[in-house]
């Protein structure tokens, strides 16, 4: 389990650099659907919410879990569908 | 091949669809099909979830996306361009907020087992990120909608304060950890790190909030690795890896635009200064409509630089409609963008594209400032501290090393504003006392629908 936290650490670190690599070349215009993008690509932890929710809990716990789905996949679904409209808008001048 | 190896293949895809929805989002020819390829992405994360063992219940999953999905679309479909800083504000909290659902989740899953000190410290760190990034967020979203004052909040020794709680936090954490699982202590750290967040937003002011928007984006991301450790689970770690470093460019590139260090805009001291600038006498140029269209439309070059006094006063549809007519009769028309014009990283640019400005109109600092000197007429609408030329020479200002764009340096340069008030920095705007200056006194939206009709008769 310790081995996974490692692994799971490396994974982490070269994906940040990952992320500051493909990230630093997007420019400026974009820097809003960038964010509204990649909000929505943090709700991943939809995914969590999605165990939490569906385990044989009862009571609190469910509710919970039922709550945090809620939120992740407002989260997911507005993000996406939002960065959509924005860059919909994004339109290049007549030649 | 079993199941699991399936899922995690799947897991792979979706993380690799999710950083190349982020290449694409570098250039807007490719930017929607990138969005389109990450929510593919998450798409088949979602799916391949579900074929989870232990989950039972898919009664309730249903339930929680038919309503999550239903809110979100509401919410993407009914916002408002200029409220887009609120509204990812409001999801970059939900985000955190279900991160530290699930970190209370699982703490209370595992009741009567022993849980294993390192699974206890990423639960920890869960709700701690998570907590923050939800309250902090709601607090910033409170602000940029307004029911919670613009202006920094701070209580009695504010820094000590959260200090001291951030320590209870460790404390906490480091009982539950060595010692004993307790759960009222652990009910005692979800407060705390709630608390926390309040404390960390309500002190920054209305101008930094962009910084503070970013700052909680790169938050939620490092919430959901966060969670990754929790549950295991590598596309969590990734996914928000990614966003979490997103997160952190945005936000050095706000922070150096606005010439303020993380730690200045975080522990806020941009003190009111009061009149410091001297009032004395100048003298101001001023100009009338009619003056002011003859020269827009005899001029070769424009550059018309919007401020967030345009959008307030919802000017940019007649501003995009002034540049298209101007452009027809041979004005070369190009909008110069600061990083701050707008509430968040690029805000202005959205706005301009929902008022028909194409985006290769559009230009960034660095590759307008060069430009200004050939340039025959400049048209400021609603900007101010960002074409302030005292950031430039002046060091006792305390816009001094702030980038701006240079104004100045043009031939001629026409001000839209509404008096002569200093912006929020509270100083003094050398531009305005030029002698290539001159001020077109009113309303952006008015004056510019009086200077629109003026052109079409031209």
């Amino acid at each position: 389990m310790v081995d996974a936290i490692i692994t799971g650490l490396y994974i982490f670190i070269l994906a940040i650099f990952v992320g500051f690599e493909v990230i630093r070349k997007v420019p400026p215009t974009l820097h809003t659907p960038l964010m509204s993008g990649a909000n929505a690509i943090s709700g991943i932890v939809l995914i969590g919410a999605l165990v939490t929710a569906g385990s044989q809990e009862k009571g609190a716990l469910k509710i919970l879990g039922l709550l945090a789905i809620i939120l992740a996949t407002i989260n997911v679904v507005g993000g996406f569908l939002v960065t959509d409209r924005m860059l919909k808008m994004f339109k290049r001048g007549r030649e | 091949m079993n199941v699991q190896a399936l899922v995690e293949i799947a897991y792979l895809v979706s993380a690799s669809l999710f950083i190349i929805g982020l290449h694409d989002l570098g250039s807007p020819i490719t930017a929607r099909r990138g969005n389109l390829r990450a929510s593919t992405g998450m798409f088949i994360a979602i799916v391949v979830t579900l074929l989870n063992k232990s989950i039972i219940d898919y009664q309730i999953i249903l339930l929680g996306l038919i309503i999550g999905s239903i809110l979100g679309a509401i919410a993407a479909k009914k916002v408002k361009m200029t409220a887009m800083p609120q509204m990812v504000g409001l999801f970059n909290g939900f985000g955190g907020g279900a991160s530290a659902i699930i970190s209370v989740g699982e703490f209370w899953m595992s009741k009567e087992d022993f849980i294993p000190p390192y699974m206890l410290v990423t639960i920890v760190l869960g709700l701690f990120i998570g907590g923050i990034t939800f309250s902090g967020s709601m607090i910033a979203f409170g602000k940029l909608q307004k029911i919670i004052s613009l202006k920094p909040i701070k209580i009695p020794l504010h820094q000590y304060f959260s200090v001291s709680l951030f320590l209870s936090f460790l404390i906490g954490s480091g009982y539950l950890i060595m010692l004993r699982r307790e759960p009222l202590i652990f009910l005692f750290l979800i407060g705390l790190s709630l608390v926390l967040g309040i404390l960390f937003v309500i002190p920054i002011g209305g101008a930094d909030m962009p910084v503070a928007i970013a700052l909680l984006n790169s938050f939620s991301g490092i919430a959901a690795s966060a969670t990754g450790f929790v549950i295991m689970n590598n596309i969590l770690i990734i996914s928000g890896a990614l966003v979490g470093a997103s997160g952190i460019i945005l936000t050095r590139i706000m922070s150096k635009a606005m010439n303020r260090s993380l730690k200045n805009i975080l522990f806020g001291v941009f003190e009111d200064r009061g009149v410091s600038f001297k009032s004395e006498e100048k003298n101001v140029n001023s100009i009338g409509i009619e003056e002011a269209a003859t020269m827009l439309v005899y001029a070769r070059s424009l550059v018309i630089v919007p401020g967030y006094g345009m959008a307030a006063a919802r000017a940019q549809h007649v501003v995009s409609e002034i540049a298209e007519q101007l452009e027809k009769r041979g004005v070369e028309v190009k909008f110069a963008i600061h990083p701050v014009a707008g509430r968040m990283p690029g805000h202005m640019n959205v706005l301009l594209a929902e008022a028909e400005v194409p985006y290769d109109k559009m230009y960034s600092m660095e590759e307008i400032n060069p430009e200004f000197s050939r340039t025959d007429v400049v048209l400021v609408v609603g900007a101010n501290d960002i074409v302030n030329p005292v950031a430039r020479h002046d060091v006792n200002s305390p816009l001094y090393g702030m980038p701006i764009l240079d104004v100045d340096k043009a031939h001629n340069i026409i001000v839209i504003k509404r008096s002569l008030n200093p912006g929020y920095a509270g100083i003094d705007n050398e531009l305005f006392y030029k002698k290539n200056t001159m001020m077109l006194f009113g309303d952006a939206r008015e004056v510019c629908t009086r200077l629109l009709n003026e052109i079409r008769q031209l």
